[in-house]
């Protein structure tokens, strides 16, 4: 009977996966593929909320009355694109720093900060 | 899901990067299972295109190696598992998977689908859904793209010096001849890919498609030419200025279709004012700013991909310079 929330689950276990690569990692990169997987199980779930049992997809047709819910799809849809904008600017981000400091290795940024406290360097914390 | 558990054990990025790109595919192939095709259309050319492909620029630039990580991973699987056994505990109260009687589409849903072939007179109820019902919604997330252009732009824009070019493009002409297959594939490509761009664009009223996805296409394939025929190739072809101004020029538009409806005497967005007839407008409306989004986000993208591609050349320069410095010492 459980069976029926076990999309929930599965997007519940991708997003603690993305959350642990976030906690868990010292790259910089790494944690931005955590971040995308994170943002993908959120679209996972979206898009299994609009699912409807023998629905199809919601193109308006003449022999066709059960539809799956149009509006989480329109959500994502631009949720996507927006997320590859600032999927960028986090790199670019990641890009500027490795100019600054040499590494995206977020432990050797905080111990080169430490260093010279008189020289104000931001570094990113994601 | 399995993909996903890899992703966390490598420790090569090179790696881990394509299997991000996998990972993007087969989500889009489970929206396609999810029925939601226009999701998945946007996903197969984002998630498992643009992404990948940006993030391998990165990392050829900040080098492929993950060091060995000395936090110490109880402390946040704790967080982890505690996090996921609260959710899952929430779900509990979810609605069955593929439930018709859902809260989520007992409100406004059952609105859009009965109502708007009357109201907006297009087939693809994302469409008619994304582009006039929450068009408001859609100029915002136009916006953050094109802010997001804006900020990559700041921060990684590169000035130009001449006298390196010339030297790269050198360098780039003699590497890509080297694929000679490859580049004359891909110059027949092109021009298809570039019509089946415009196609989405046009044809987003009456199957999945539109402006999101025709942009993220039309780029791809300037991409693939920048990629294989060298930078300064593209940048001769597509100029920067250039495209930095059809960047600004699609918001614009976008927005321009709001006050034309507000002169018109109809509120921001309302597009049934723009012609006689209500469904006539409403159409003209939805091609304009499709028109707009399209061309902000494909614009969007290859600036931000040439800018990620030029700071990587510039680097390269400086490091083969100093290769060069340290060999004459």
């Amino acid at each position: 009977m459980l069976m029926g929330l076990f999309n929930d689950w599965v997007v519940i276990m991708l997003m603690m996966i993305g959350l642990y690569i976030v906690i868990a990692h010292g790259n910089l990169i790494k944690k931005i593929v955590g971040l995308t997987l994170f943002q993908t199980s959120v679209f996972i779930f979206y898009i299994s909320i609009a699912n409807v049992e023998g629905g199809t997809a919601p193109i308006l047709a003449d022999d066709i009355t059960l539809y799956s819910n149009p509006l989480p799809h329109v959500l994502i849809l631009t949720a996507i694109v927006v997320g590859i904008a600032t999927t960028a600017l986090a790199l670019s981000l990641v890009v500027r720093i490795k100019e600054a400091y040499g590494t995206i290795e977020e432990e050797e940024i905080q111990r080169q900060d430490n260093q010279t406290p008189e020289v104000k360097k931001e570094g990113k914390q994601s | 899901m399995v993909v996903a558990i890899a992703i966390i054990k490598m420790k090569d990025l090179f790696a881990v990067v394509m299997l991000t790109g996998i990972y993007g595919l087969l989500s889009a192939s489970f929206f396609v299972a999810m029925d939601a095709v226009d999701v998945a259309f946007t996903e197969a050319s984002v998630g498992a295109g643009i992404s990948t492909l940006l993030m391998l620029i990165v990392i050829s630039m900040t080098g492929r190696r993950e060091k060995t990580t000395r936090h110490k991973p109880f402390p946040a699987l704790l967080i982890v598992a505690i996090t996921g056994g609260l959710l899952i505990y929430g779900t509990l109260d979810m609605p069955y998977f593929g439930s018709v009687d859902a809260p989520s589409h007992s409100h406004i849903a059952a609105r859009y689908i009965n109502d708007s072939m009357q109201e907006v007179g297009v087939p693809n109820i994302v469409t008619s859904v994304l582009a006039s019902y929450r068009a408001f919604d859609t100029f915002g997330e136009v916006i953050v793209i094109f802010t997001a252009g804006i900020g990559v732009l700041a921060l990684l824009s590169v000035t130009h010096r001449p006298e390196d070019n010339d030297k790269f493009s050198t360098i780039n002409d003699s590497m890509h001849e080297q694929h000679l297959v490859v580049r004359i594939v891909a110059k027949m490509l092109i021009p298809f890919i570039l019509l089946f761009a415009l196609y989405v664009q046009f044809h987003g009223d009456f199957g999945p498609g539109g402006g999101f996805q025709a942009g993220v296409i039309f780029a791809a394939a300037i991409i693939l030419y920048a990629m294989l025929f060298g930078l300064n190739t593209a940048r001769k072809v597509i100029n920067q200025t250039f495209i930095q101004l059809i960047a600004a020029t699609g918001v614009l538009i976008y927005a321009s279709v709001g006050v034309a409806s507000l002169l018109s005497g109809g509120n921001f967005f309302d597009y049934n004012v723009l012609s006689n007839d209500p469904i006539a407008g409403q159409h003209l409306g939805i091609l304009i700013i499709e028109w707009g989004v399209g061309c902000t986000v494909c614009s969007v993208i290859i600036i931000i991909f040439f800018n990620f591609a030029g700071r990587r050349e510039i680097q390269q320069n400086n490091g083969s310079k100093y290769d060069t410095n340290q060999d004459l010492q």
